[in-house]
């Protein structure tokens, strides 16, 4: 039992590291804020083709197709090196983790060659289209409706509302679940498309979020026409090209971050606490720190027994799943309690409350986006413990015929 | 990255269970808590001492076989899954544990060969009576080289051949090895919450001692012994909640209510993820806590904390909810649940409770933060 890399592995981290160390440093003053999202996306964009020109994006994906033709563990070395650099950004995940992974196993040839190598580059970038007002963890109640056209030309008309599309409104392309038969059962009358995000009738519109900020999307498909050459595997089974999709979400989403155990044993020991020391002096704050650090370290652990399975070759086991229950609920209280221990002065907005405040309204959005937490205890007692599925009184009904409520 | 039992060791560990599968059923443990005369199971004691788990960790000089850590950490938690009635966790995890670490080379060459053998069984005699054990505030003294004090509770106090006693001498704490077979030397068999593990009230009277470590540095030397325990233990809390989680997956997919077997239910379902949430993370911080111990690593003491608080939590938790998961069932003495409620409580308690080991945790981690 170690923590050390193989040789092989060794080897690549040295290689990985000398090609960071020449090219990912930026001077202070060039590097871009996250809050200008326009200047932060073109330096993300220029360093993942840099990246790709190198062998460094798309770790794992054939060289053919723009990618490193390297293994899972590789990919891992990689993220860790580059995040000593600094240089992580938020644009290409799901596209690269979910989208694009899902058109490399549908699409005809034609389209994988258009496409998948800009996307590695990142000249271009994809969304995923499926939640919607009415079907989130119930994602294939999906309502978007697609009909062919009159026309004769074989191609689809689709109108709907899709929801909290990340990145709708810098992204070129997405990928889309649509409703083609409403009167079969709902799992079996769903179709996926690829889409040009400039289509006409496609209206992208900020989501206006609880914490005041808007990092997501609702779009509006209004007569929106996609060709049928763009359909992602055969009509009537895009819950399957789906399930491809959503195979990868969970590590796409990836774990917590922000305010964390040292940033409030820091805060605990400048903030006056119950009695006439500093708040790190109190029983039941030291408790939970200690608590708090013991779940942290376990997520971490936890991630390097995935990573000693992809070293070994192997599937990493079921564990992995886990991590976001962990992370986002700790982010929440955690924060909660930072709040708390500031005492009236949590309530304000400030500077120095900022990072706290943003961690303690992301916490709860993080319980949601990906899986909620019931869908992910739903998903262990299932997949990983063997457990019977939930009694699903829709499975068999035309979904035209489902109750739908208000 | 290697963070994982290796091939040898994971078939070390299935053949650990196929033989506690076979030699220690759930009959074996309720033997021993039925019965107050039985303090342990000698069968039971002997087959591990024959297959040479006692000298896992213990170098061949001394008669084991020098396996390593990793490899009793793999037998710690097959041990903690069957609730195994024998004083293991005090023979070896502490004691000989402590011996190696701490003992002179003539000590070390008195005892080890005994421990193998199954013959020495020591155990630890901290505890002063109710709260956290504190060297400073120790009662038992040393009076011209002889120990006099009392110590409760002492688990496997009644059965064992020696014990390592926290005491204070002119300098200061300490802790000194007695043989419990030596004059004034008085022991009374306690009950507990865990009767398939044995505890007493040790009294010394003027007992014959010797120094085990250096006098008047028995915090620290206490602090080591413990580190080096809790990551033993908290493989056996490991495998006592897997077997918990078991359990109850076993009984809600085959129990009836409402028509359909409980394990569909989403109250069930998500209960039984929760206790594998937290099994697994208890089960990573062990690792951890198994590459600190066998490397002798200078984050023992994080590790081995967040080892001890993750089990301790794991197990408790899925003890209690493998209880609530059986229903009235889950509360009768017929059903095992009890054991693992027991066993969970009796383990947790041993080598100081949850707030101690969180208040040593973050003391470590408020230093490490100010270098």
């Amino acid at each position: 039992m170690d923590f050390n890399d193989s040789p092989t592995e060794a080897a690549y981290r040295a290689a990985a590291r000398a090609w960071l160390d020449t090219n990912a440093p930026l001077a202070a003053g060039e590097r871009a804020s996250p809050s200008d999202e326009a200047a932060h996306l073109r330096e993300g964009k220029a360093w993942q083709a840099c990246k790709a020109d190198a062998g460094f994006a798309c770790i794992t994906w054939p060289r053919d197709w723009g990618g490193g033709g390297g293994t899972p563990i590789e990919q891992v070395i990689f993220d860790q090196e580059e995040a000593r650099h600094g240089r992580s950004y938020p644009f290409f995940n799901i596209g690269l983790g979910m989208c694009v992974p899902t058109v490399m196993a549908f699409a005809d040839d034609a389209t994988k060659q258009r496409f998948v190598r800009p996307a590695a580059r990142g000249d271009e970038i994809w969304c995923q289209l499926f939640s919607e007002p009415a079907a989130g963890s119930d994602v294939a109640a999906s309502r978007t409706r697609a009909v062919r056209a009159e026309d004769g030309t074989g191609d689809w008309i689709v109108d709907g509302q899709k929801v909290w599309t990340s990145g709708a409104h810098y992204c070129d392309y997405g990928i889309v679940i649509v409703r083609t038969d409403p009167d079969v059962p709902k799992h079996k009358g769903l179709t996926m498309f690829w889409v040009d995000m400039t289509s006409p009738g496609i209206d992208v519109r900020p989501i206006h979020q609880a914490s005041g900020g808007s990092d997501f999307n609702e779009v509006y498909f209004t007569g929106v026409r996609i060709p049928d050459s763009q359909r992602l595997g055969e009509v009537g089974r895009g819950w399957n090209v789906a399930l491809v999709t959503l195979m990868n979400e969970r590590l796409a989403v990836g774990g917590g971050s922000g305010t964390n155990w040292p940033e409030l044993l820091a805060l605990a020991r400048a903030t006056p606490g119950l009695g006439d020391g500093p708040a790190s002096e109190d029983g039941g704050l030291r408790e939970r720190i200690a608590d708090w650090y013991v779940a942290a370290e376990g997520l971490k652990l936890t991630r390097y027994r995935a990573m000693t399975a992809l070293s070994r070759g192997e599937t990493p086991g079921p564990e992995s799943s886990i991590g976001k229950i962990v992370s986002a609920n700790q982010m929440q209280e955690l924060s909660r309690e930072a709040l708390d221990r500031l005492d009236q002065f949590g309530i304000i907005v400030d500077p120095g409350n900022a990072a706290i405040q943003h961690t303690w309204f992301w916490g709860g959005a993080l319980r949601i986006a990906g899986g909620t937490d019931e869908i992910l205890k739903n998903i262990i007692a299932e997949r990983v413990l063997g457990l019977p599925l939930d009694i699903r009184v829709d499975r068999d009904v035309a979904f035209k015929d489902i109750p739908r409520g208000a | 990255m290697n963070f994982d039992f290796s091939d040898d060791q994971k078939f070390l560990k299935e053949e650990a269970r196929k033989f506690l599968a076979a030699r220690c059923t759930s009959a074996v443990t309720r033997g021993v808590l039925n019965d107050d005369a039985k303090p342990f199971d000698r069968d039971l004691w002997q087959a591990i001492v024959d297959m040479g788990w006692t000298g896992a960790a213990i170098p061949e000089e001394f008669g084991g076989l020098g396996l390593g850590h990793v490899e009793l950490c793999a037998i710690a938690e097959e041990l903690g899954r069957v609730v195994a009635p024998i004083p293991f966790a005090s023979a070896i995890y502490v004691f000989a544990e402590a011996v190696m670490k701490i003992a002179s080379s003539a000590q070390k060459a008195a005892l080890l060969p005994g421990v193998v053998a199954g013959a020495i069984i020591g155990c630890l005699a901290t505890s002063d009576g109710p709260g956290p054990v504190s060297a400073d505030r120790t009662t038992a003294e040393l009076t011209n080289g002889r120990i006099t004090g009392t110590k409760l509770p002492v688990t496997d106090g009644d059965i064992a051949t020696h014990a390592i006693v926290l005491a204070r001498s002119d300098a200061g704490p300490g802790l000194y090895l007695v043989d419990l077979a030596a004059e004034g030397v008085a022991r009374e068999r306690i009950e507990t919450l865990d009767p398939t593990r044995s505890a007493a009230r040790l009294s010394f009277q003027a007992a014959p001692c010797e120094p085990l470590g250096t006098e008047g540095e028995g915090a620290a030397l206490l602090s080591g012994i413990l580190d080096r325990a809790a990551v033993l233990f908290a493989f056996e809390q490991v495998g006592g909640a897997d077997r918990c989680l078991d359990m109850a997956k076993t009984y809600a997919l085959e129990r009836y209510a409402f028509g359909r077997v409980i394990a569909g239910y989403q109250a069930i379902k998500h209960k039984l993820a929760d206790m594998y949430v937290k099994t697994e993370l208890a089960r990573s911080s062990s690792y951890y806590g198994a590459w600190a111990l066998a490397s002798d690593a200078a984050e023992l003491p994080e590790a081995a904390a967040a080892a001890r608080i993750a089990a301790s939590a794991a197990y408790d938790f899925a003890a209690k909810e493998n209880v609530q998961t059986h229903g009235g069932m889950g509360f009768t003495w017929e059903v095992d649940c009890h054991l693992h409620l027991r066993r969970a409580r009796q383990l947790a308690l041993a080598l100081g409770g949850p707030p101690v080991w969180r208040e040593r945790l973050i003391r470590r981690l408020e230093l490490r933060n100010a270098a």
